[in-house]
């Protein structure tokens, strides 16, 4: 501590204070102390922690939340990886392809979950067309169940997946598929034993990426998803609205323990951290 | 051999038109002259925006967010150029937890972060008013700005600050004439960025909007809840437009100072 006090140019310190302290009043401390609730109320203890595993509702929702996120993982994977190949590989097309990934990254959540709404209502342009062209007897119904919100979240989380994969895809040495070919190896067989796994990276920084967004996603499940399937981040707020703060901050708790424990786990695997770098927005 | 290319061609077709139908359906709708939602438009007209600008509830909200994003971008625009300054001549022990808590926001689910700034803010009276909802939005766009600013002071050749200081300059005029315009567009994207994530910020608007300061992205939520007229279409178009002219001059700008580094660096030695 005295080597950094002798060395050290208060100037640094001075010129980042004003912010650190800014995020510690308005962000940092409300947040911590919300939390607090989930081991202060009533009193000092653990209960509102040793209550879950009992607790229906939460295991309901927790398991719900998960497989939701799970299911966007894998479709985002799915459809994301085709384009950041296409991306990569077709140079005359990529300002189109990425003209058409940007346009809805830049859209807001709410916007997006509306036209999904659009879509997919009642009345909505799915079923509109599938009645005119005699494929249906009447309407389906999509919006207000869990296959909307699966649908509008892989929509507004596809980008996430797609740029650290193309990120991965463009950093491997083109001279490695041409030196599998120039061997011999099939198409499929230089993708599969040399693109794929050295684009593997940036598959796992997009489903990191994707999961944890996923797992915190609230907009879109209220606006599109089923009554009764609800997310974690949706019974956070009907419990604030019920001013259940103990149970509220427990919720957020574990949410948050989540998506930071994950975050940590995955830090730890080769290469992700790199194939992460272009990605802040 | 064709069918090879064909095949996922259009597989990556259709993926590309997921992506792009939903927001051009909406652009579509806005454009309709029915008076309820249906698609294909029967015909086409300025009805919904002549609702939209005609409508008291609907402009009101939409001043105040652009009157809030202004207020983030000057905050955020400030605190975090000088704390990305900063930040990068920290001893190593600090940069760490400080750069951990400014980022954090970025990571930290955003409901989480709205209870929270809800539980606090509700005590010192801060919940409906604009200014409590400037505070809050300028905590979530910090970290762009920061980000953004902390790339563009990693890219310059710390050799042209030495050189302003020992040809006789103070540190301030070395800040202002060298520092500050080499970091300009890093700092314009970030004030970019941070107008964008307040103007259609939600979460947060959802907890702390009161009857006071209703934000658009509110209203349209509240509005979403009763009826989906082609209003909301109207409204949704518009936010689109401007984020898309934003977000495409923020891009822009960052190429044009990776260009122009490129070409700084390349002609250096």
């Amino acid at each position: 501590m005295r080597a950094v006090q002798k060395t050290m140019n208060p100037m640094p310190l001075l010129l980042t204070a004003p912010l650190v302290l800014f995020m510690l009043a308005f962000y940092a401390v409300p947040v911590v102390s919300m939390l607090m609730r989930s081991v202060s109320d009533p009193t000092w203890t653990v209960a509102n922690y040793a209550a879950l595993p009992d607790d229906p509702v939460f295991l309901k929702v927790f398991w719900n939340t998960l497989v939701t996120s799970l299911i966007v993982t894998v479709g985002t994977l799915l459809m994301g990886y085709p384009v950041a190949l296409a991306l990569v590989r077709a140079p005359k097309w990529a300002p189109v392809i990425l003209i058409l990934i940007l346009l809805p990254f830049w859209t807001s959540v709410l916007v997006r979950s509306y036209a999904w709404m659009v879509l997919l209502g009642r009345h909505g342009l799915i079923n509109e067309s599938l009645l005119a062209a005699g494929l249906l007897d009447r309407p389906l119904r999509i919006l207000n169940t869990p296959l909307a919100t699966q649908i509008a979240m892989t929509h507004i989380l596809l980008p996430y997946m797609i740029l650290p994969i193309a990120n991965a895809l463009r950093q491997i040495d083109p001279s490695l598929a041409r030196a599998a070919s120039g061997l011999g190896a099939s198409p499929f067989a230089t993708f599969r034993q040399v693109t794929l796994p050295l684009s593997m990276p940036g598959v796992a920084a997009g489903m990191l990426l994707v999961f944890v967004l996923a797992l915190g996603f609230y907009i879109t499940p209220a606006m599109v998803g089923g009554p009764r399937e609800i997310t974690l981040s949706m019974l956070i707020s009907q419990q604030v609205d019920q001013l259940n703060w103990a149970y509220a901050a427990t919720l957020s708790a574990v949410l948050l323990a989540t998506a930071l424990g994950l975050i940590a786990v995955c830090y730890r695997l080769p290469g992700i951290r790199s194939a992460f770098r272009m990605n802040a927005r | 051999m064709t069918a090879n290319r064909i095949l996922p061609a259009i597989a990556v077709g259709l993926i590309l038109l997921f992506l792009a139908f939903p927001i051009l359906v909406v652009v579509i709708v806005s454009f309709s002259s029915a008076t309820y939602l249906t698609f294909p438009p029967p015909a086409f007209g300025l009805k919904w925006y002549a609702a939209y600008f005609g409508s008291a509830d609907w402009l009101r909200p939409t001043w105040l967010s652009l009157w809030v994003a202004g207020a983030v971008v000057i905050l955020s625009t400030t605190l975090g150029t000088l704390a990305a300054i900063g930040i990068a001549r920290l001893p190593r022990a600090l940069r760490l937890p400080v750069t951990g808590l400014i980022l954090s926001p970025l990571i930290v689910p955003v409901i989480v972060v709205a209870i929270g700034i809800y539980y606090a803010f509700s005590r010192y009276g801060l919940v409906g008013s604009p200014f409590g909802m400037v505070l809050a939005h300028t905590c979530l766009a910090v970290p762009f700005v920061v980000t953004s600013v902390s790339a563009s002071l990693a890219g310059i050749d710390p050799r042209l600050e030495q050189a302003a200081l020992s040809l006789g300059a103070t540190p301030r005029a070395t800040f202002f004439q060298v520092t500050l315009p080499l970091i300009r567009p890093g700092v314009l994207v970030g004030a970019l960025f941070a107008f964008i994530s307040s103007f259609d910020e939600l979460v947060v608007s959802l907890f702390l909007s009161g009857s006071g300061a209703v934000t658009l992205p509110r209203r349209m939520w509240d509005d979403l809840r009763f009826q989906i007229d082609p209003t909301i279409a109207a409204v949704s178009t518009l936010t689109v437009a401007l984020t898309v002219l934003l977000m495409a001059g923020a891009h822009l700008l960052r190429r044009r100072s990776e260009q122009v580094r490129t070409t700084a660096s390349s002609s250096a030695p």
